[in-house]
């Protein structure tokens, strides 16, 4: 009797350890970086290096601000949350929290009462998606960083890897927040981060990004591999700063001041 | 063995039957967290850990403690500790599903938990946390059960157990390390953005679980009778001293650095937590109860005379608790978001939802404790093995 339990119990060991070797090449090939699967469809803009320069010369009036911020949080469906736990994609803050390093006592006024335009910095060494362990957070080959709604499992250790506050937790349902739904963008579920994604959808879909079509050319979007894009002129011809590169996570938004 | 668990006197089952009402009054409050949301607890966009994260930090430490007992007894042949090993390592088995049962109330989307497994990210210090809780885990289950299980029936520990107790021994520094890590790559989180950040907890990790694993040992010996015996009380009780002086010290380390330098992303969370920052400092009396405590746990563990008398060295050891615990479980994670990457100030309370789903994972911990050792004490009392 002893014996037969004995022989039970190697056959069942051995058929246990089998299965879990054949468990790990399964979940060596589910490693594959996410910016492999990315193939460009037909139609859409492509570029290698996608990047943001933002002229704050040109976002003078409440107005200006106000007109850009709506444009992507409609498209996007983001919840208008009041409070600490709000959802934004793109917002403002004043010239200290912005470039707290290059602030100064004698500043300019001019820049001291100014607003300036945040979103996501879809830098090139993101912590946010080194640290993310599921992948829900990835970037792709042209340097968008992207959230998997679907697999992001809320751990929120994506916010404390920014530096630059670019990521929202959803901590409740945001759907009561939306109003005029755009049925064309997905609508998030409560337990999930989410962010600007450089309006990678519409690029897809030949579009530029909604809060570019919106600024009356306040902000140029391109790819920064290409010598010849209009966003490398801008860059050209004008002083432009980062927010933080003392970090080295290379953001790819570039300020106009 | 399991049996053992099975048989108990009235106050036994009281005390059981407590605990599993406080986990059932916890859970109605974390059905309330499932239905509505994280917005049930007091986090934030600018402070997104809070208590659980730091309870989870703090439970790290009471787990990785078991080394304190395990190293001496098997590296060193202390025998002194042949009676409190196996309480050691059951206790950290309690105290990493504790850990555990952390993470898992804290996620957004806890049924989506094994897409960490389902998707490995070797880049993600949170993938390795997994791995090294849950084999910490697993190591400790076989390693105690199968000592246990072989003085039960009367014959010398298996042979096979032996390089896994050498395993556990790097394991136990590994979960800590790991979990430091968790915290301490980040661009822009200056309070957590420390090299010493994984000796801190190492040292923090090596006199508060030791000394939480000698106030329930007092307590088994009162209640269970069942005596550790004086020698592993003093030994226990001058490693919880020495790892209590370092640890005090490393906190200088930092505040030195901090405010010599005078850099103002190292100094600002520091001032927050002691002084206040802009007018918001919830947690400034804390800090300095924390402070007080430490000390105070110094002045009666430091001279031997004095931590010799059990009535001294109990309430060195609740206060030493305290200490840490405000220290890990309160300042540590809540400070490195406050103030936030922009200067700005979010303070953070935890709300009651937050704290008795806490308070549920900590019965479902102490539940778990309570069968393992009713067990242990039960077979070693048994065998009369010392």
């Amino acid at each position: 009797m002893d014996n037969n339990r004995r022989t039970f119990l190697k056959i069942a060991g051995i058929s246990a350890a089998l299965g879990l070797s054949g468990g790990i090449p399964l979940s060596l090939q589910a490693y594959t970086p996410a910016d492999v699967e990315y193939v460009p469809t037909k139609g859409q803009i492509t570029g290698k290096r996608w990047g943001m320069v933002i002229d704050t010369r040109k976002f003078t009036k409440p107005e200006d601000f106000q007109r850009v911020i709506e444009a992507c949080h409609q498209t996007h469906n983001v919840p208008d949350i009041q409070g600490n736990e709000e959802i934004k994609w793109i917002w403002t803050d004043h010239f200290e929290q912005v470039f707290p390093s290059s602030s100064n006592p004698y500043l300019a006024e001019r820049y001291e009462q100014q607003d300036f335009l945040l979103l996501c910095n879809h830098c090139n060494n993101p912590p946010c998606v080194r640290v993310c362990p599921t992948k829900a957070t990835f970037q792709r080959a042209d340097g968008i960083i992207m959230m998997d709604f679907h697999r992001c499992i809320g751990c929120r250790y994506c916010m404390a890897g920014c530096p630059y506050g670019s990521r929202s937790f959803n901590f409740s349902d945001p759907k009561p927040y939306v109003q005029n739904l755009n049925p064309d963008f997905p609508a998030r579920m409560r337990g999930v981060v989410e962010k600007c994604t450089f309006c990678a959808a519409r690029l897809e879909q030949g579009q530029m990004p909604a809060c570019v079509e919106a600024s009356n050319g306040g902000l140029i979007f391109g790819d920064l591999s290409d010598p010849d894009s209009e966003i490398r002129k801008v860059l050209r011809e004008n002083f432009t700063v980062r927010r933080k590169v003392e970090l080295g996570t290379n953001p790819c938004v570039f300020y106009i001041v | 063995m399991f049996e053992k668990a099975l048989q108990g006197d009235r106050r036994y089952w009281a005390w059981i039957i407590f605990l599993l009402a406080v986990m059932g009054i916890g859970s109605i409050f974390y059905l309330l967290q499932l239905v509505n949301g994280l917005t049930v607890t007091g986090m934030t966009r600018d402070v997104s850990w809070g208590f659980y994260i730091a309870q989870f930090t703090y439970m790290v430490g009471v787990a990785a403690s078991a080394v304190m007992l395990v190293l001496p007894f098997y590296l060193h042949n202390a025998k002194q500790f042949s009676r409190m090993v196996i309480l050691g390592e059951f206790m950290a088995i309690a105290a990493v599903i504790v850990c555990l049962g952390f993470i898992v109330v804290d996620l957004g989307q806890p049924q989506r938990l094994f897409n960490v497994v389902l998707h490995p990210t070797p880049n993600s210090i949170l993938f390795w946390d997994m791995i090294v809780l849950n084999g910490y885990l697993l190591l400790n289950i076989v390693i105690g059960w199968s000592n246990l299980h072989a003085e039960h029936k009367g014959l010398s520990h298996p042979k096979w157990v032996k390089p896994l107790v050498y395993l556990s021994i790097v394991w136990a520094v590994s979960i800590h390390t790991v979990t430091a890590f968790l915290y301490q790559g980040l661009p822009g989180r200056h309070y957590w953005l420390t090299a010493i950040l994984a000796a801190r907890f190492l040292s923090s990790a090596f006199c508060s679980g030791p000394a939480i694993l000698l106030i329930l040992a007092l307590i088994a010996k009162k209640v269970a009778k069942y005596d550790p015996g004086e020698k592993a009380v003093q030994t226990l009780a001058t490693i919880i001293t020495y790892a209590m002086v370092i640890n005090v010290f490393f906190f200088l380390l930092e505040v030195f650095t901090a405010f010599y330098s005078d850099i103002p992303g190292h100094t600002h969370t520091l001032a927050y937590l002691f002084t206040g920052l802009h007018g918001a400092g919830s947690l400034v009396g804390w800090m300095w109860v924390m402070a007080v405590c430490a000390l105070l746990s110094l002045v009666l563990l430091i001279p031997p005379q004095f931590r010799q008398k059990p009535e001294l060295l109990v309430p060195g050891l609740i206060l030493l608790i305290a200490a840490t615990w405000i220290d890990k479980g309160l300042g540590l994670v809540v400070g490195g978001f406050i103030p936030n990457p922009f200067e700005g100030i979010t303070e953070y309370a935890p709300t009651i939802p937050e704290i008795m789903i806490s308070v549920m994972i900590y019965a479902t911990g102490l539940l778990i404790l309570t069968v393992l050792w009713k067990i242990a004490i039960g077979v070693k009392k048994e065998t009369g093995s010392a």
